[in-house]
């Protein structure tokens, strides 16, 4: 009835190996995540500072020459892997929230410049500003995201930049006090200037917004909250 | 408390982990004093049948047993009707012509008073018994009994096998029953058995004079017999060469009922003999069967509630969506970045790496050919549905000391 210590000490080695293993692998993975995030925010940043060159060059140019490289679908895609990355990181992880607020930054510039765009050429792009919280109190704010998603899927040149109103970037903390949003009202949108607080649902949005009532099919990601 | 539960996953893993190479490791280990025992040892040998309301199937199980291989004047066989209402006893006794058959009837009392009945009877050296639902193959004893030269080995348990799996239950049980033999093999080469099953278990007729017959046990005797052996420091081998043929329960209300059974005897049997958890004097059967056995059954329960946690959660999000949003048509796009490579999702996958490899190694020594079978598919797709069915009833009927019937 004896029993084999060396054989559970080289057992309890090998799993603690596995176990560090998983970690190790699981965290260089992490990192190469956080590199693929970064690398697509810069090329954004690039695109948007192309776009207001494109644009200052604009002055001499027509309409028709000024391409709009930001596609919505690339924010898009930024989105859901920082979503992505928030999920797998929490929402309190540093490289997250500087990701985060480069990603809202890169939201607000090309928001102006579509604004800046449309007042040129009267292109006319239906824009959604939305603010939401991560805090458990806000129910709606995870209704809202389903909505803004559905929205987004049935029309694709809808833009919808999401915003988290705790993010501690002074950006963002002027466009809600621009917009007067307080915190207590969430979720929150701003169409066309105007305000609206708490859940809108597809119909509210729809009679706000009548372009949206046609409805046309494209790809399915997911809005932030 | 997402902190808690995930230090708590990880432990589990960690555990489960540990005992998966633990198993690996010892299969792999070579054996150095335990070679093949030799083929010459003949003693007397009594198999008990106890049989309640087996009219069916007791006729087989005695025909399989006047088939062994094994001289006439030393095999003797025991069947011991406990009270049936159907005609098992003249069934018996219409077969007690054909050899050393004694056939006996007792009032209903329980499968461990007729198994004592037959020992206290019996002038054999070795006694065996045999459910009456259950066949043995012609050389499983000559393979068992060399075992017993083995030092302090005092019962030693056979390779049990399905018998004829036809439904989908009793194709998974084959599988279950397959790696069961696997495992055995290990744990006997650990000395760590903990249940001499109904179906074939040989003990030496000396062991109970020494430390008693057959008890209640919870309706498990035969697992109270092992923890009993494995107290008094005396031990139990396994013989993966002897087979054993059983049916198993066909439908998911028998198997259940069975399995609470077996789940059940298990927890209240280890209650009875806690002294044995990490207990080194007892040595494997008390730092690892054991306190593996229950550190499963709690395992078991951290994922399956863990499972039906993120299920609901992803229902109820799928609801919500549903309402607020309709049904949203579109293929799923895959992107490898959103490969889930998480440190538990990657552990996750090694234990499932490690318990595919346990089961083909399985296969390869019971089946002599390691691949991957309907069987094991089912095994793989339903076994974690339904096990938790019985883990969880027998957990509270532990817990709550309801204790449950034979039948």
């Amino acid at each position: 009835m004896e029993i084999n210590k060396k054989k559970y000490i080289l057992v309890f080695l090998i799993t603690a190996g596995i176990f560090a293993v998983a970690f190790i692998v699981s965290n260089y993975i992490n990192n190469k995540r956080y590199e693929v995030i970064k690398t697509t925010a810069d090329k954004i940043s690039i695109d948007i500072l192309s776009l207001e060159t494109q644009f200052e060059l604009f002055q001499e140019s027509s309409c028709a020459s000024l391409t709009n490289p930001v596609l919505s679908d690339e924010i898009n895609a930024l989105a859901d892997r920082l979503s992505y990355a928030e999920n797998q990181r929490g929402i309190n992880d540093d490289d997250v929230i500087t990701l985060k607020k480069y990603y809202s930054l890169l939201e607000i510039k090309d928001y102006l410049v579509m604004k800046k765009v449309d007042k040129r050429c009267d292109v006319n792009p239906i824009s959604i500003l939305y603010f939401y919280t991560n805090d458990e109190g806000c129910d709606d704010c995870a209704k809202q995201g389903y909505v803004l998603t559905k929205l987004r899927n049935d029309h694709p040149l809808l833009r919808i930049y999401s915003f988290d109103y705790d993010l501690d970037l002074n950006a963002i903390k002027t466009l809600t006090a621009i917009n007067k949003i307080p915190k207590d009202q969430l979720p929150a949108l701003v169409i066309d200037g105007k305000t609206y607080t708490k859940f809108q649902s597809i119909e509210d949005i729809r009679k706000i917004v009548p372009e949206l009532s046609a409805t046309s099919t494209a790809s399915t990601t997911k809005i932030q909250k | 408390m997402a902190l808690y539960s995930s230090i708590v996953l990880y432990i589990a893993l960690f555990f489960g982990l540990y005992y998966q190479i633990f198993l690996l490791v010892t299969f792999f280990e070579k054996e150095e004093e335990k070679k093949a025992p030799k083929n010459t040892y003949e003693p007397s040998v009594t198999i008990i049948v106890p049989c309640f309301n087996e009219a069916k199937t007791v006729a087989k199980t005695v025909q399989s047993l006047l088939k062994l291989n094994y001289p006439k004047e030393k095999l003797f066989i025991t069947i011991v009707d406990d009270g049936s209402s159907d005609t098992t006893y003249e069934e018996a006794r219409k077969m007690s012509h054909l050899g050393n058959i004694t056939v006996l009837q007792q009032k209903n009392s329980g499968k461990y008073v007729a198994l004592n009945k037959g020992i206290e009877l019996s002038q054999s050296e070795i006694v065996g018994c045999l459910d009456a639902d259950s066949t043995v193959h012609p050389d499983t004893l000559r393979k068992m009994l060399p075992y017993f030269s083995r030092d302090r080995v005092v019962a030693v348990t056979p390779a049990m096998k399905v018998h004829n799996p036809e439904t989908i239950l009793q194709k998974i049980q084959n599988a279950e029953y397959n790696i069961g033999i696997f495992l055995k093999k290990i744990m006997g080469k650990l000395d760590a058995i903990h249940v001499t099953p109904g179906p074939f278990s040989l003990f030496k007729k000396t062991i109970f004079d020494e430390i008693g017959y057959f008890r209640h046990a919870h309706n498990t005797e035969d697992m109270e017999i092992a923890f009993r052996i494995q107290h008094h420091h005396y031990k139990i081998a396994n013989c993966p060469q002897g087979f054993v043929y059983t049916i198993t329960p066909p439908t998911l209300k028998k198997l259940y009922k069975q399995r609470v059974r077996w789940t059940y005897g298990f927890l209240k049997n280890a209650m009875d003999y806690r002294h044995m958890f990490f207990n080194k004097k007892y040595g494997n059967i008390g730092t690892l069967t054991l306190p593996f056995a229950i550190i499963s059954v709690v395992t078991a329960f951290l994922v399956i509630g863990n499972s039906i946690y993120n299920f609901s959660s992803s229902v109820v999000e799928n609801i919500e969506e549903y309402m607020v949003a309709g049904v949203t048509f579109g293929w799923p796009s895959f992107d490898i970045f959103f490969l889930n490579t998480s440190s538990v999702t990657l552990l996750t996958f090694t234990m499932l790496c490690s318990s595919l490899s346990i089961i083909l190694l399985a296969w390869k020594m019971v089946e002599g050919k390691a691949r991957i079978t309907k069987d094991i598919f089912y095994f793989i797709l339903l076994y974690g549905f339904i096990a938790p069915l019985w883990l969880a009833k027998a957990s509270w009927n532990a817990v709550t000391s309801k204790a449950v019937s034979w039948r």
